[in-house]
């Protein structure tokens, strides 16, 4: 490895770090989106404040794309005060027309701006390296990594210092107003640093990235745990895991970097999303059949219980009573008999003693709907699942 | 034949009836006018019900995540037929579309979320893809980021052609499911307990917003699409309250933002199709919000002012019932000096009470004449019918 690719991929790992933290609470606060808006609409910031500076890396430049990001936030919020459209046709209507003004400045002035839209989108990690940051003559590093680093280390402060009042304001804004911390300090606040780090990100690894790595390490984060503090670290983890291996994707196809990053976010995420404990998609549907199962079982007890006449506990015409198909009349009476629910004589059901309990408190469950009921049943439900 | 360069720049021309002579003369603006016009109306048609089934923002992910439909399309054919590769998107599109039903269904992920991650995974890897395509040794390849920012230069009469086809149909199945479009969209668990299978024309209406997305991309482009998808339709729901109507409208100012974009765009060195469309129906929308009479901020803020107004009139009145009350004869004259305590009073206020002929005056002295001691009395037994 050379030290150019050793740099590119400390940067990619810093912007996930950075990205990963603001990513984690826009997620649970709902407001994904609005990370959408900020990347698109700060276009024009970063124009103007290039054309003022003509410097790419200046420190004014990414104060008036933080300012945009703001503005956009604000007018997203007034808009959906004014109650003539809904909160997302709000932001809908904000960013694109931030973005085309940003873009259309870009074009008129086509020709004394080396600002490409292709890059504005996708960003240069690749070139990273080859701006330099030089103080009195020493190279002391690209000055990507320097901003970067600077965002980062700020974010961590803040999410130190903060922690507490984002945690609480978070799950439970009323009880954050109530302990006196105010709402818009720490939305403004997080909207702020969300700005900041996008802009911080943007030149690093473009608009769209910087969008894959606030939610997709965050969204799959979330997947896995109902920590915050661990939602946080896997977040991180997740950013620096496919920052580098998407380098080295991109390394081996030659291909955008930014895009192999966001093509190992989104295999992650699937991943997750597929095989997930209790949250994945495969959990869901393995537990949703379940609950199914559990609710035939307990009809067919119920119904048990409530005819005596052997003609309708008849083993063969159990299907047209229930009006269930074959398959799932047989699937049911082997876990039922399985679990010493019933017993079958001359082909005749009918319900043991444990049975009749059970149905029992089904049917005061149901009657009562009190949850305490539901808690050791849970325990019987549980037997089933042989 | 294919015209690669921008739209041919028509500078200087900015007199009006010559560039509606032009439009109907010259090839090229000729189809680029049509083509926006028609995407303009079916996008405006369709983003109706985008906005009002509150899925604004599934059109920023929609076009999004058609990205890489677009490359894989180019990629299996080697071809560059915007039909296929607009193939491509839909199907991308589509699978994108889903994923975040999914995500939402299945997941305790919202719906916000959802449509960010999607968004931007298929967009990421579609860039991929994309750069992955310009290494290629395919001299073919040159041009496919036009989908990026779209190039409305580059459509030419069957893309015209196909658009109208596809308006077409969207037309005809609008006014087909009409009944249930309408219906699923107010209110789905009636629809539900009426026998309809909600989950069928759910699917229908998201595909032709697909559908709609994905025609725009080689005139808009994939960034912007959405806008057009909200825009017009956001300021159709300012003038309206009625869906067809909205849906006309909305159709309308889509039409109009591609014209007028066009228009523009061709007047004017170096300005791109797309973002200027959008910018048009940026204005569109801020025109609607402000100036129209039920919903517009104006008309609200000069309703709000008057019903101030009414308030302190009414105020006044009921302040001066008070004191005739006291007396047998209602006419009997009373100092307009007793009224300076009362807040509500101003001079203009009594002006207006005399000339609604509840008031009358006589030198400082001032009394309720019949009418006005009865509005005052029924004040708040039967309002607004005798307020104006």
């Amino acid at each position: 490895m050379s030290s150019a690719q050793i740099e590119i991929q400390v940067i990619a790992s810093l912007v996930a770090i950075a990205c990963a933290i603001p990513g984690t609470f826009l997620v649970l606060r709902k407001m994904a989106m609005i990370s959408d808006a900020i990347s698109h609409s700060i276009l024009p910031g970063i124009v103007i404040g290039f054309f003022i500076t003509q410097d790419l890396n200046s420190p004014l430049l990414i104060l008036l794309a933080a300012i945009t990001g703001i503005i956009t936030v604000v007018l997203v919020e007034y808009i959906q005060k004014t109650g003539l459209v809904k909160e997302d046709t709000a932001i809908g209507l904000v960013f694109p027309a931030l973005f085309s003004i940003g873009v259309i400045l870009i074009a008129k002035n086509a020709n004394d701006v080396h600002l490409d839209v292709d890059a504005v989108l996708l960003g240069e990690l690749a070139f990273a390296p080859f701006d330099r940051l030089i103080i009195y003559g020493v190279d002391v590093g690209p000055k990507s990594l320097w901003i970067i680093g600077c965002i980062l280390l700020t974010t961590l402060g803040l999410l130190s210092a903060f922690f507490k009042e984002l945690k609480v304001s978070t799950f439970d804004a009323g009880l954050a107003a109530s302990l006196g911390f105010s709402p818009g300090v720490i939305h403004y606040g997080l909207m702020s640093v969300s700005s900041v780090t996008t802009v911080g990100a943007f030149d690093a690894v473009g608009a769209i990235l910087v969008v894959a790595l606030m939610i997709a390490p965050a969204a799959t984060a979330y997947l896995l745990t109902t920590n915050l503090k661990r939602m946080l670290v896997y977040a991180m983890c997740f950013g620096v895991f496919s920052a580098i291996m998407g380098y080295w994707l991109a390394h081996i196809l030659d291909a955008s970097i930014a895009g192999s990053i966001t093509t190992i976010l989104g295999l992650i995420f699937f991943v997750v999303y597929l095989f997930a404990p209790s949250k994945g998609i495969i959990a869901v549907l393995f537990r949703e059949k379940q609950q199914r199962t559990e609710v035939f079982l307990l009809t067919f007890l119920l119904h048990l219980k409530n005819h005596n006449e052997e003609g309708e506990r008849h083993v063969n015409h159990l299907n047209e009573h229930i009006n269930w198909q074959k398959v799932r009349s047989k699937t049911v009476l082997d876990l039922a008999l399985k679990n010493n629910m019933i017993t079958i004589n001359n082909k005749i059901v009918s319900l043991t003693e444990k049975g009749n309990d059970f149905t029992a408190q089904a049917i005061d469950y149901i009657i009562t709907n009190e949850d305490t009921q539901i808690e050791h049943m849970k325990d019987d439900f549980f037997l089933f699942r042989g | 034949m294919r015209i690669k360069e921008e739209i041919p720049v028509f500078a200087g021309i900015m007199d009006i009836t010559e560039y509606i002579q032009l439009v109907f003369t010259d090839y090229t603006l000729r189809t680029i006018t049509l083509g926006t016009a028609i995407l303009g109306a079916v996008t405006g048609m369709l983003g109706s019900f985008a906005v009002l089934r509150k899925q604004s923002l599934l059109g920023d992910a929609i076009s999004h995540a058609a990205l890489p439909g677009i490359a894989i399309a180019f990629l299996i054919t080697g071809a560059k037929d915007s039909n296929i590769l607009l193939l491509g998107a839909l199907v991308s599109g589509l699978i994108g579309t889903f994923w975040i039903r999914g995500i939402i269904k299945k997941t305790h992920l919202k719906s916000d979320t959802a449509l960010g991650l999607i968004l931007s995974l298929f967009f990421g890897f579609g860039m991929l893809l994309l750069t992955f395509i310009q290494k290629q040794p395919n001299a073919n390849q040159a041009g496919l980021d036009k989908y990026l920012f779209g190039q409305a230069a580059t459509l030419v009469e069957s893309d015209v052609w196909m658009m109208t086809l596809v308006t077409g149909i969207c037309f005809f199945v609008l006014l087909l499911f009409w009944k249930e479009f309408k219906i699923l969209l107010f209110d789905a668990d009636y629809t539900k307990t009426l026998g309809f299978n909600t989950k069928f024309i759910d699917v229908l209406i998201t595909t032709f917003i697909v559908l709609a997305i994905v025609l725009g991309l080689q005139t808009v482009g994939v960034v912007l699409m959405s806008a057009m998808l909200l825009a017009p339709a956001a300021a159709a729901r300012q003038w309206t309250n009625s869906l067809g109507r909205m849906v006309i409208i909305a159709a309308l100012f889509g039409s109009l933002s591609g014209v007028f974009g066009t228009a523009v765009s061709a007047s004017q060195n170096n300005l791109s199709t797309g973002p200027v469309i959008v910018i048009i129906a940026g204005i569109f929308v801020l025109v609607s919000f402000v100036f129209s009479p039920s919903r517009g901020l104006l008309f609200k803020q000069i309703r709000f002012i008057k019903n101030r107004r009414d308030l302190q009139l009414h105020k006044t009145l009921s302040f001066m019932y008070n004191i005739v009350k006291t007396h047998d004869d209602i006419s009997h004259p009373h100092a307009i000096k007793i009224l300076n305590n009362f807040q509500g009073y101003t001079k203009e206020t009594l002006q207006k009470l005399v000339r609604k002929n509840y008031v009358h005056l006589e030198g400082n002295q001032w009394s309720l004449t019949k009418e006005g001691f009865n509005t005052a009395a029924n004040l708040y037994n039967q309002q607004s019918k005798t307020d104006e």
